[in-house]
């Protein structure tokens, strides 16, 4: 028996049926066709899938999509705009904060969460915060110092 | 004549010589001489080993250049990540 | 050679030409492609490390709902045995064809026995749950110790040990045996005024790429194939795969995905053949996708091994001889590391007096992968810990003890040949003077020091050029892009053809548009495939230079290629304007054609790689936990192309090393399951666990390549392990010699001392 679930993803309106059991994540890769967000996992461990969900950030792996019903999801498809990428991505791209690429749409979510909880944070409160996506490329020096110059600019100070 | 080393663990198929002189011009004509001599080492080097050819490791030898002072060595093969 | 030259864009630091799809989301990788009418596919492991598979029955199974197709061993043809060329060293096509589903046996926790492909994922898990497997289980060999005892099962009935003086006279878990030596070992050690004596070991680790393995196959009814995967090779994905299912290599098409991660384990297959003989009996194109618990029990672990080392120093601190008897477990086929770590154990030094032994052994886990630097960090966790000791005990400082004894240029390296230009030297002294090295310490904190070191390859590759009418530039190479090496051969392409960076894309393309490439890996691509790229640059740059010398209707050794145009040489009297690659791209219909450069070789020539790691620790004298408070790494690139991916290649090698030193192992119950197959039990470093990681680049061109270039993707894992090892060695005020030093392992130590 489907569920009929009818919600927000990225500001707009979609809708979609789906079994009971099956986790938003796959919703979003194999219904919606946004595959961006990455199954590392599918435990909660790596972060690679990170989504909001109501302004909250979550591994879309953990959550059922039958559970976002009227709320409303953000991934990463809807960061950047039209014109411009979000100062994250910019930062990323120019401190070559991302080698395989595979957890950059994650760290990207995970860290705007997190600038817009925290504008000014510290390089051990980044740190903590992005504790739960995993990098296996970097060594997250350059991702850390990306997160930390993307907030200074974010703030108009020079980064 | 080139200079063969004998990897360590071959040296009894080649009546304990660590160093052979060998003639060839390129690599398949030092080892039909090698195979003249030692066909037992000729076939365990053709196997098991990685050609080295004046400190350059060579994956797939067949026609390359040997001098008459080149170095030559055979080592376990490399693998890489 | 490079030091002399003045580099326009080389060097510099532009944004990667793939950045923008990877910040965005926009990329595909391996799990991210579809066809219509696709089947998800599922496989059947082995709930046993060693059984015999008594009979299978899949009728239930094919019967099922959604269900289109199942296979097995029976399914897929009888390989024969033969190597497999490509840098895989120690790898057989039969062993291959073996792991990647079993017959007759299941040889580790994980092993294929089956695979099935239904409309849904979820039909598929429901049908694998009704294939009926009868097994006779056997009992399990899960250590070097265990394999290698005199009554030890058999994990292969039929292996003798190769590379004895004499053929084995009876079958064995030691694959084979490789020695080396040199000199008096017992005169050396007569000689020595210390000797440091000790066992080593390191525990089975994963590569732990974040992107599981993932492909979709497509088989048509003329026996001609497709395969979408994420792999670092997809020459080698196609060969491989050829092989097993006993196709021609040319009925077969693969199309590399954008790779997440890889570190060598992506250098093998493991699902492609189950899903093209899926797609073949279904007529239906067939995704497979591995879950991580998948990844960890049947993908490529890093060998553990066992090292039994013995070195003798003067009080000087010259190594007088040395000795190293290395396990390396291969998992359940043949074809560990130990080859290249035999090689390795000693490199570093020179040493008259020497005798080394390595052993590939079977037991029954996951068949070894490559893992970055294959065999090396083992090796040197051993050497690197016995040199730390010495330095303490002879009262000489750790770089000095190094720089006394450290290979130079033209010194033999101890596995023969005359090493060229190299860094060691240039990065032990960088060390000292480094001011994380002449800083004062913390309280509590250890400092280690441990160098690193690994071959590098060459192999094949191709590239081609393709010059637009605008004179804009599309490179088209072979090599999977795993971590900015796209930047690197744009970087390259336009250095050496004069046009802006922002002028060159750079395409990796699938196996029937690109020239042959081996494998991403070995730290070969910018070294390698570089190369072609240069070369092939080269040929437009030929073909221009032709082009202008015939419409100024003089002979070509009159005009010279300079700043990105043809220009007539100086003193050739020719009235002419300098013809830039846009001129002559707008021109090119007219003058014969497109501009086309084409390159494909097997390059020779790859530098060694030489670094110095340096690791402040502190241990929790309470608790075992150990906190890594600085740690810089230092290492010859050669030439480095692109700063920041190459300083990102020393810091992500630098963690995964911690990680190898701190907290990864495979943790198995006594039957031999993996107890800890996730990331939250298999605990890889996370942000919140590190400092930043500092760098320093040194610079010794390698001649072999004609921007200097040498690899730099594999030496950075190698010396974390000791680095690390020393550091808490220092802090913990006990010597560590067992990895991972795990907050147990470090308290058990803290109470024994």
């Amino acid at each position: 028996m489907k569920v009929h679930v009818q919600t927000e993803v990225n500001g707009e309106a979609v809708e979609f049926l789906c079994d009971p059991t099956t986790t938003l994540l796959e919703v979003l890769r194999d219904n919606l066709g946004l595959r961006g967000s990455k199954e590392g996992c599918g435990t909660g461990d790596c972060g690679a899938c990170s989504v909001e969900l109501d302004g909250a950030l979550a591994c879309s792996c953990l959550i059922l999509a039958a559970e976002t019903q009227g709320r409303s999801v953000a991934t990463i498809e809807g960061v950047a705009t039209p014109e411009a990428l979000h100062p994250l991505q910019s930062h990323l791209l120019k401190s070559a904060g991302l080698q395989c690429g595979v957890c950059t749409p994650g760290i990207v979510v995970a860290a705007k969460h997190l600038l817009e909880q925290d504008p000014n944070p510290t390089e051990e409160a980044v740190r903590y915060f992005l504790a739960g996506n995993l990098c296996r490329c970097t060594g997250y020096d350059k991702i850390i110092r990306a997160v930390l110059d993307a907030a200074a600019e974010m703030r108009g100070e020079a980064a | 004549m080139a200079k063969v080393h004998v990897p360590f663990d071959l040296r009894h198929l080649a009546e304990g010589a660590a160093v052979l002189e060998v003639q060839g011009a390129c690599y398949r004509s030092l080892m039909a001489a090698l195979q003249g001599r030692y066909p037992a080492l000729e076939a365990a080097l053709a196997r098991d080993k990685a050609f080295v050819l004046d400190g350059e490791i060579i994956d797939t030898p067949l026609l390359e250049a040997v001098a008459p002072d080149s170095e030559v060595h055979f080592l376990p093969r490399i693998g890489g990540g | 050679m490079s030091e002399a030259m003045d580099f326009k864009v080389i060097g510099t630091r532009p944004i990667r030409p793939d950045g923008v799809d990877k910040v965005t989301g926009r990329a595909s990788f391996g799990a991210d492609f579809s066809l219509p009418g696709m089947l998800e596919g599922a496989v059947l492991r082995s709930p046993h490390a060693h059984a015999r598979i008594k009979s299978i029955n899949t009728d239930k199974a094919l019967a099922a709902p959604g269900v289109k197709a199942v296979v097995t061993g029976a399914d897929f043809p009888q390989v024969a045995a033969g190597a497999i060329e490509g840098g895989e060293g120690g790898g057989d096509f039969a062993d291959l064809a073996g792991n990647v589903i079993a017959r007759g046996k299941v040889r580790y926790h994980g092993h294929a026995v089956a695979a099935v492909a239904a409309q849904s994922r979820a039909q598929a898990l429901a049908a694998l749950a009704l294939i009926e497997v009868e097994y006779e289980p056997l009992p399990a060999v899960l250590s070097l110790d265990a394999a290698l005892a005199e009554s030890a099962p058999l994990i292969d009935e039929g292996l003798m040990t190769s590379g004895l003086p004499e053929p084995a006279a009876a079958p064995s878990n030691l694959a084979s045996v490789i020695e080396m030596g040199n000199g008096d070992l017992e005169a050396g050690f007569a000689e020595a005024a210390l000797i440091i004596e000790r066992r080593y070991q390191t525990p089975t680790v994963h590569q732990g790429y974040i992107e599981p393995h993932a492909c979709v196959g497509r088989w048509g009814q003329d026996d001609q194939a497709m395969l979408w995967c994420c792999t670092q090779g997809a020459f080698d994905v196609r060969s491989m795969t050829a092989k097993v299912l006993g196709q021609p290599v040319g009925s077969l098409k693969v199309i590399p995905s954008e790779i997440g991660g890889g570190f060598g384990g992506k250098t093998t297959v493991y699902l492609e053949p189950l899903a093209l003989q899926l797609s073949k009996k279904s007529g239906r194109p067939v995704r497979m996708v591995m879950t991580r618990e998948e990844v960890f029990r049947a993908t490529g672990p890093a060998s553990a091994a066992t090292i039994d080392l013995r070195m003798g120093f003067s009080s000087d601190g010259k190594i007088t001889a040395a000795e190293a008897i290395m396990a390396y477990e291969a998992g359940a086929f043949p074809g560990s590391p130990v080859g290249p770590g035999t090689m390795c154990v000693f490199a570093p030094y020179r040493i008259a007096n020497f005798r080394i032994k390595g052993m590939d052994v079977l037991v029954n886990k996951p068949k070894a992968a490559a893992y970055r630097a294959p065999g090396a960090p083992q090796a040197l966790f051993a050497t690197e810990s016995a040199m730390d000791e010495a330095a303490q005990k002879l009262g000489i400082d750790p770089i000095e003890l190094r720089l006394r004894n450290a290979v130079e240029e033209g010194d033999s390296a101890i596995y023969g040949p005359k090493f060229g230009p190299i860094g060691l030297r240039a990065c032990l002294e960088a060390a000292a003077a480094h001011p994380h090295y002449t800083k004062a310490k913390d309280a509590g904190v250890g400092r280690g020091v441990a160098v690193g070191f690994w071959f590098n390859v060459g192999l094949q590759s191709s590239a081609e050029v393709h010059i637009n009418e605008d004179g804009t530039v599309t490179v088209i190479e072979g090599n999977p892009d795993i971590g900015g090496s796209r930047a690197s051969m744009a970087l390259m392409a336009a250095e050496t053809l004069g046009v802006p960076y922002e002028s060159v894309r750079v395409v990796v393309a699938d196996t029937e548009t690109a020239g042959f490439s081996n494998v991403t890996g070995g730290s070969r691509v910018t070294f390698a495939t570089g190369m072609a790229v240069v070369e092939a640059s080269k040929d437009i740059i030929a073909q221009c230079c032709s082009r202008a010398a015939s419409l100024w209707s003089t002979d070509e050794d009159m005009v010279e290629w300079r700043d990105g145009a043809v220009h007539p040489r100086p003193g050739v009297n020719v009235e002419a304007t300098p013809l830039s690659l846009k001129d002559l791209a707008g021109q090119a219909g007219r003058m014969g054609g497109p501009l086309l450069g084409k390159a494909s070789l097997n390059a020779r020539g790859a530098g060694p790689g030489f670094s110095v790691n340096l690791c402040d620790a502190l241990v929790d004298q309470e608790t075992g936990q150990v906190q890594v408070k600085a740690f810089t790494a230092i290492q010859d690139a050669g030439k480095a192309i692109h700063p920041s991916y190459v300083e990102g290649q020393l810091q992500g090698g630098a963690v995964q090393g911690i990680g190898w030193a701190l907290n990864e192992e495979y943790v198995y119950s006594p039957d031999g399951i993996m107890e800890n197959a996730g990331f939250l039990d298999y605990r890889i470093p996370v942000a919140s666990d590190l400092p930043m990681i500092e760098t320093q680049i040194i610079e010794v061109p390698n001649p072999g390549h004609p921007y200097g270039v040498r690899g730099v993707g594999e030496t950075p894992i190698v010396a974390p392990l000791a680095a690390v090892a020393n550091a808490v060695s220092a802090s913990a005020g006990v010597r560590m010699t067992e990895l991972p030093l795990s907050p147990p392992r470090v308290l058990e130590a803290l109470d024994q001392a």
